[in-house]
């Protein structure tokens, strides 16, 4: 057989159900194959809405997304998307066309040396010369993404490799000699962590995208619950803890609530699980978690040490980690502490004016409450991704779908897609800014094609809303490039796509379209007219400290 | 900051010494020499790379080559006894009234003279550091006209070897510097 077809092959090995991409001349035999294959392949509008909709499909799911893409300029619309999926550690495998063997090196047409741009970006990547090797590859780009710590994978697949022919057979193991991730934490380690967090009095569990990606969510609760300890998140753990449970004090950081960052503050232990320790976490690093020692979990050895020195690492999946040290761990009450954290609560609570038209929080807290926090939530970048993180009480993993570490616009339609796509089951639901939104919206047309019931909130303050919030506060109100003078008509937009389209500007409104959407199946598209220079807070500024937020 | 020498095992495929330079470019880490070539396994490359940081630098330098799909093994040999040898060709100035001078110099540090030319000597020298930056200096006064070094390698003394068959270990992978 060819080696498109063999790719193929590999393909329904590795379970794959679904693809995204886009075709184009060197990745003609891939697309040859496809033509007589079981394996779905969603077409999209622009190859970053392919691999963004791989993102989203493996976030939703926990399984590997796939995205294919022809050499040169196809390859280079994926540069983004990998970026993307490469910062928040999400499993990815992609597959580009190159120019024929012979003719790389010589600037041929439509050629591009994609190993070469994506080698910052992702987990690895092969060209592959040698058609006979193509199957061993997949295997490993497969084993790759999803094992140790997740992320991208691409596969460069010259014209003249997937033309040639093979005898095909799919290797049962794989060969990387240097590549043995570290599942289980070291025992003494972990005996270590028992004292720790028994000799503490103020213990705070900060969980991040770790948690989610290894499944530890019910063992974070368990870890909480026996030793109370409150729990504080990332953007990327969100989900890891019920936003509801009493232990759940929200999300952390720049953008955190009070009481977690208070709690980080005055905490005697932190024990931090999937977590990088971002500088949209920490704050001033120098200022973080002063009074704390720190129990750092993480599977990937690098990034223990790198922005916070811990004083107990332990290289391991947290979920391994974590049934390992459970186990070992008498309960404890700490009563003292969850009552000053309690207090936090009630002094510093989450908060916003309600005057002046509808406000984007409330537009959250709607959703929030009228789907129980049981949506999938997707979002794209800026101030209403703040508050969905804020304000969405999420009850479950693998329920908020972001752009964390690259913070990235336009990630958000195409997101929905792929997370839609693969979890058609759940409500799906986008909640975008009209900067993002006007990035990747070509992809409405995709999301129509495929008969996606995904429900569109657009949260429009006609700004690029975090830029102006920045410079509200470092520019002096100085707006710079932050206005759309234009802004196509939202809900006018949907409808020559054939999607029902609403505009609303004042709470009742949206009550009432909210409503009645959500008990309709298909798409629909919601335009939320919302106080214009509304800000995220709480804040923390520039070079500042946790504790020293603005609210 | 200190200097520290690390042995680099690598898979020999094209584009990882792109990897592994990439790397240090990438994350700001500081590379004084480096030097490869193949190993008596021919799938294996060794790099020997010379980094100047202090601890914590140097310790996500190890990590992060350690993170490398085809990086096999990361060693720190400065920690242990070893030797350590750069070989190096200047090209000095050498009027025929400056030769006996210069070859004299040559000899006591056991270089050799490989080249002369009508108004100028190409002398060749193996030997650590210490002894290179000497000669370099003794021939200083008579006016270098080009230098070229090969980059530092080395090797453990007696019986410890740095092989790729083992790797790292899951102890070193896990906590190369905390415990
Ligand atoms: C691709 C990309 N370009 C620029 C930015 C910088 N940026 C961050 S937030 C933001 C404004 C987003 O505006 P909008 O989509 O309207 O959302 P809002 O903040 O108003 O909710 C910008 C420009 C970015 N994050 N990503």
């Amino acid at each position: 057989m060819t080696v498109g077809e063999a790719v193929v092959r590999c393909l329904e090995a590795e379970g794959v159900e679904l693809i995204f991409g886009y075709p184009g001349g060197a990745i003609l035999p891939v697309y040859d194959a496809l033509y007589r294959a079981e394996i779905k392949h969603v077409l999209v509008r622009h190859e970053q809405g392919a691999v963004h909709a791989a993102n989203g499909y493996a976030r939703a799911t926990g399984k590997v997304g796939v995205c294919v893409a022809t050499s040169g300029p196809g390859a280079t619309n994926l540069v983004t998307g990998i970026a993307t999926a490469y910062m928040d550690s999400v499993p990815v495998v992609l597959f580009t066309g190159q120019v024929p063997t012979g003719q790389v090196g010589t600037d041929a047409f439509q050629e591009v040396d994609i190993t070469g741009v994506t080698l910052p970006i992702t987990k690895h990547n092969f060209l592959v010369k040698d058609p006979a090797a193509v199957p061993s590859v997949i295997k490993k780009a497969f084993h790759l993404a999803r094992t140790g710590r997740p992320g991208p994978v691409l596969v460069d697949l010259p014209r003249d490799v997937t033309g040639a022919k093979i005898s095909f057979q799919y290797p049962e193991k794989v060969e990387l000699k240097g590549y043995k991730p570290t599942y289980r934490g070291h025992p003494t380690q972990v005996a270590q962590a028992a004292r720790m967090i028994s000799e503490s009095t103020r213990p705070v569990i900060l969980s991040g995208g770790g948690v989610i990606s290894s499944g530890a969510a019910p063992e974070v609760v368990r870890l909480a619950e026996t030793v109370s300890a409150p729990v504080a998140s990332t953007l990327m753990g969100l989900g890891g803890i019920p936003g509801d449970h009493p232990l759940s004090l929200g999300m952390a950081g720049l953008h955190g609530t009070r009481y977690a960052n208070l709690a980080i503050t005055n905490a005697d232990l932190l024990i931090a699980l999937g977590v990088r320790f971002a500088d949209r976490v920490t704050g001033a690093v120098e200022k973080f978690a002063p009074n704390a020692r720190v129990i750092h979990v993480d599977i990937d050895p690098a990034e223990i040490g790198k922005n916070v020195r811990p004083h107990l690492p332990i290289v391991g999946d947290v979920r391994r980690v974590l049934e390992a040290l459970l186990p070992l761990l008498p309960p404890r009450k700490n009563e003292e502490w969850l009552a000053a954290v309690e207090g936090y609560k009630r002094e510093y609570p989450l908060k916003y004016g309600r005057e002046n038209g509808l406000k984007p929080q409330y537009v959250v807290e709607r959703l929030s409450a009228a789907t129980k926090g049981e949506s999938i939530i997707v979002t794209d970048v800026g101030q209403h991704q703040m508050w969905v993180a804020q304000y969405y009480c999420f009850k479950h993993p693998r329920m908020l779908i972001t752009s964390g570490g690259l913070g990235c616009m336009g990630y958000g339609l195409p997101a929905a897609i792929g997370a839609k796509s693969g979890r058609p089951d759940r409500q799906v639901i986008l909640v975008c800014g009209d900067g993002g939104f006007q990035m990747t919206m070509t992809e409405l047309g995709t999301l129509v094609e495929q008969r996606l019931s995904i429900k569109i909130f657009i949260v429009n303050n006609k700004r690029l809303g975090m830029v102006r919030q920045l410079q509200e506060f470092y520019c002096d109100k100085r707006y710079s490039a932050v206005d759309f003078e234009f802004c196509p008509d939202f809900a006018a937009l949907a409808g020559v796509y054939g999607i029902s389209g609403y505009t609303v500007d004042t709470a009742a409104a949206f009550d009432t379209v909210l409503d009645e959407l959500l008990a309709k199946e298909g798409p629909a598209l919601v335009n939320c007219l919302v106080e214009p220079e509304e800000n995220v807070l709480p804040m923390v500024l520039a070079g500042r400290g946790l504790e020293e937020a603005i609210s | 900051m200190v200097r520290h020498t690390l042995a680099v095992l690598v898979e020999n495929n094209p584009g990882v010494l792109a990897r592994v330079a990439g790397l240090f470019g990438r994350r700001g880490f500081n590379i004084e020499s480096l030097a490869v070539g193949q190993t008596e396994n021919p799938a294996v490359s060794r790099m020997t790379i010379v980094v100047e940081g202090d601890q914590r630098v140097l310790e996500q330098v190890v990590k992060q080559l350690r993170k490398l799909v085809e990086v096999l093994k990361v060693q720190d040999v400065t920690k242990e006894e070893h030797v350590d040898r750069e070989l190096v060709l200047i090209k000095v100035n050498a009027e025929p009234a400056k030769r006996a001078e210069i070859i004299q110099i040559v000899e006591i540090f056991r270089a050799h003279i490989v080249d002369i030319g009508r108004k100028n000597l190409i002398v060749e020298v193996t030997g650590d550091e210490g002894k290179v930056n000497a000669l370099e200096n003794a021939l200083k006064p008579f006016g270098i006209r080009e230098l070229v070094r090969t980059g530092k390698v080395a090797m453990l003394r007696g019986a410890k070897e740095i092989t790729a068959s083992e790797g790292n270990s899951q102890e070193e992978r896990s906590f190369p510097f905390e415990r």
